[in-house]
C-alpha cells in the first residue's frame, strides 16, 4: 500500500530510519481486456488515467509505456506553467490547466513544487511594448490576469537582465503574468502516477506498442512487446511520435516532429526568482531551487526524431541569453539534452476522435504541453468516458484542418517554434 | 556543424540550407472545385516518418532548390538530387 504523505508520515519515518514507506505504484502484469488503455505515461496519459478512475469511476484502465514513466518530454521539459494565450479557445484550455496546478499537491497529496513566481515576456522597442498592451488586453477579456509592466517593473523583478539601453535589444518593459510559474516536472508525472495507480490504474512500463489491433474498421486493443491487450477504447498520448502511432491505423496527422532542446548550468546563488523571455532570440530561463539556470529557446531547423541538439539551435539559444543577461557570459553548462516534440500548423494541441472507431488523440503540444498536462488529463478523461467533447476541447478536434478553423497561437501568441 | 550537400555547390554548412517539405506532395487542381479534406491533405497532413525521409530543400545562399533523402533519426543523408529539368 502506498504510504500517505503527511507531516506527521515524514516525522514518524524519521524515526524509524525510512523503513515504513511502501512503493508509490505497482508494477502490474497487464491483464488481457480493459476498458480503456491509454499509451504513452507521460503526465498527459498519467492525468488522463487519473481523471478517467477519479471523475469518471472507470478504473479498469491501463496505461502502457515503451519506456519508464515521465521518461519522455514530461521529464525532459523547462517546467515553465502559464495561461498567456491570445484567442478564448486556448485561454480557457491553459488557465484551467493553472488552476488544477494550483490545488495540485494537495489534490494528489504529492508536492509537484508549483511555484508561482510569474512570467515575463520581455518588450524591446515601443512597437513590442504597443502589441504587449494588445496581448495584455486580449488576456484579460479572455479572464486571464496579465499586465503591461515598464522597465522599472521589470528591473524589480530580474534585476539580472540586461538593462543597457544601447543594447541590441533594449528592454522597453513586460507582459507579466504573475500566476504562472514553474513546477517539478517529474514530481507531475510521479504524483498523478501514484493517484491514479491508488485508484486501481495499471501502469505497465517497458512495454511498446507495436501495432494496434484492427477490426472491421474499429480499433479493438494494442499489440504490445507483452502481448496483445484488449480494450474498449484506446487513447493516445504519444507527444512526438504520434504520426508514428497514427500511421498504424492508417491515419495521416497534421504534425511534423522536431527536436527541442534544454540546458541546465552548473547550480549558482539565487539569482533569478521569475521566468523570463525574450521574443527577439526566443531564449528563455528560470532558475531552480537546486540553484541551476534552466534554459530553453525554439526547436531545431529541420524535422528529426534523433533525441539530441544540434548545434545552430544551441548557439541561438545561449547567444540569447548571453544578451538578455550579459553577466551569465562565464556561467558553465552542467547538462544539456533534447525531447522531440510535436508542432501542429497552429501551435495548437489536438484533441479528440482520430477518425479510427476506438481511437482517440491527445498530441499536438508541441514546445507548450506541459502547463497544460492536468487539463489535457481531464478533458481527454472526458472525451474516453463519455464519447463526447467537453466544451473547452470541442475547438482542438482534428476537424478544425478540414474546416479551415485554426487557432493559430504560433501568429498570435508567438510561441517558438 | 553538419554538411548537407547542394547538388550545384557541393557540402556546405547546415545553416545555409532550409527545409521546405515532404516530397511527393501535389498540389491539387485548383480550376475545379476542390474538396475541404483534399485541401486540407495537402496544405497539412505530414507523412513525418521516423526513418528514411525524402524532402524538398533550399539552399538559401545559391537559391538551388532540390531533393535531399536523409534519415529523421541519424540525420545521414543519402542523396541530394537536383531537380532541374534535363539533369
Ligand atoms: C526541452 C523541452 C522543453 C519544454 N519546455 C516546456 C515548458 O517550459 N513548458 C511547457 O508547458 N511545455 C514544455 N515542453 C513541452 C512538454 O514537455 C510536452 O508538451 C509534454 O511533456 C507532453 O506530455 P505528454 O505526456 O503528451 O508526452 P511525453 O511526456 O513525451 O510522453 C509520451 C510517452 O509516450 C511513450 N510512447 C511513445 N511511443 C510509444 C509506443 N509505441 N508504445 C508505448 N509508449 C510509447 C513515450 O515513451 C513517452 O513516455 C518542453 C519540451 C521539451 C522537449
Ligand atoms: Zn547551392
Amino acid at each position: 500500500m502506498p504510504s500517505h504523505y503527511s507531516a506527521y508520515s515524514l516525522f514518524r519515518e524519521g524515526l524509524r530510519q525510512q523503513s515504513g514507506w511502501g512503493k508509490a505504484w505497482r508494477s502490474p502484469k497487464p491483464k488481457k481486456h480493459y476498458e480503456v488503455i491509454i499509451i504513452g505515461a507521460g503526465g498527459h496519459g498519467l492525468a488522463t488515467a487519473y481523471y478517467l478512475a477519479k471523475n469518471h469511476g472507470v478504473r479498469n484502465v491501463a496505461v502502457i509505456d515503451k519506456g519508464w514513466l515521465g521518461g519522455g518530454n514530461t521529464g525532459r521539459n523547462t517546467t515553465t506553467i502559464r495561461s498567456n494565450y491570445y484567442y478564448p479557445e486556448s485561454c480557457a484550455l491553459y488557465d484551467l490547466s493553472v488552476q488544477l496546478y494550483e490545488n495540485l499537491s494537495r489534490e494528489l497529496n504529492y508536492n509537484v513544487m508549483f511555484s508561482q513566481r510569474g512570467v515575463l515576456t520581455l518588450c524591446h522597442s515601443d512597437p513590442e511594448m504597443e502589441m504587449g498592451a494588445r496581448f495584455t488586453n486580449a488576456m484579460k477579456l479572455n479572464g486571464v490576469d496579465a499586465e503591461l509592466i515598464d522597465v522599472a517593473a521589470v528591473k524589480q523583478r530580474a534585476p539580472i537582465l540586461n538593462f543597457q539601453t544601447d543594447a541590441r535589444y533594449p528592454i522597453h518593459g513586460a507582459i507579466w503574468q504573475a500566476r504562472a510559474g514553474t513546477a517539478r516536472h517529474d514530481a507531475v508525472a510521479w504524483g498523478y502516477a501514484r493517484a491514479a495507480d491508488a485508484l486501481g490504474v495499471d501502469i505497465i512500463q517497458q512495454c511498446e506498442v507495436r501495432e494496434l489491433i484492427l477490426e472491421n474498421g474499429a480499433c479493438a486493443g494494442v499489440r504490445t512487446a507483452h502481448g496483445d491487450i484488449r480494450a474498449n477504447k484506446i487513447g493516445a498520448a504519444v507527444a512526438g511520435h504520434s504520426s508514428v502511432l497514427a500511421n498504424l491505423a492508417n491515419i495521416t496527422l497534421p504534425i511534423h516532429s522536431y527536436a527541442l532542446q534544454a540546458f541546465v548550468s552548473e547550480p549558482l546563488k539565487p539569482i533569478m526568482n521569475t521566468v523570463a523571455l525574450s521574443p527577439a532570440s526566443g531564449t528563455y530561463f528560470s532558475q531552480s531551487d537546486k540553484g541551476g539556470l534552466v534554459i530553453g529557446g525554439g526547436i531545431d531547423r529541420v524535422p528529426s526524431y534523433g533525441q539530441r541538439g544540434n548545434l545552430p539551435a544551441q548557439e541561438t539559444v545561449l547567444s540569447g541569453l548571453i544578451e538578455m543577461a550579459p553577466a551569465l557570459a562565464k556561467v558553465k553548462l552542467l547538462r544539456h539534452w533534447a525531447g522531440i516534440v510535436d508542432v501542429t500548423p497552429d501551435s495548437s494541441p489536438i484533441l479528440g476522435p482520430s477518425g479510427v472507431d476506438g481511437l482517440y488523440l491527445n498530441c499536438g503540444w508541441g514546445t507548450g504541453g506541459f502547463k497544460a498536462i492536468p487539463a489535457g488529463g481531464l478533458l481527454f478523461a472526458h472525451l474516453l468516458a463519455t464519447g463526447q467533447h467537453h466544451v473547452i476541447s470541442q475547438p482542438f478536434d482534428l476537424n478544425r484542418f478540414a474546416q479551415g478553423r485554426l487557432i493559430d497561437e504560433g501568429a498570435a501568441s508567438g510561441i517558438a517554434h | 556543424m553538419q554538411q548537407f550537400p547542394c547538388p550545384f555547390c557541393g557540402e556546405r554548412d547546415e545553416r545555409e540550407f532550409h527545409f521546405l517539405a515532404e516530397a511527393g506532395k501535389e498540389r491539387p487542381n485548383t480550376t475545379v472545385s476542390i474538396d475541404d479534406e483534399t485541401w486540407a491533405r495537402y496544405l497539412y497532413k505530414q507523412r513525418n516518418e521516423k526513418g528514411e525521409v525524402q524532402e524538398i530543400w533550399m539552399h538559401l545562399t545559391c537559391r538551388e532548390v532540390f531533393l535531399l533523402k536523409r534519415h529523421s533519426v541519424t540525420m545521414a543523408v543519402s542523396e541530394s538530387v537536383s531537380l532541374r529539368q534535363g539533369c
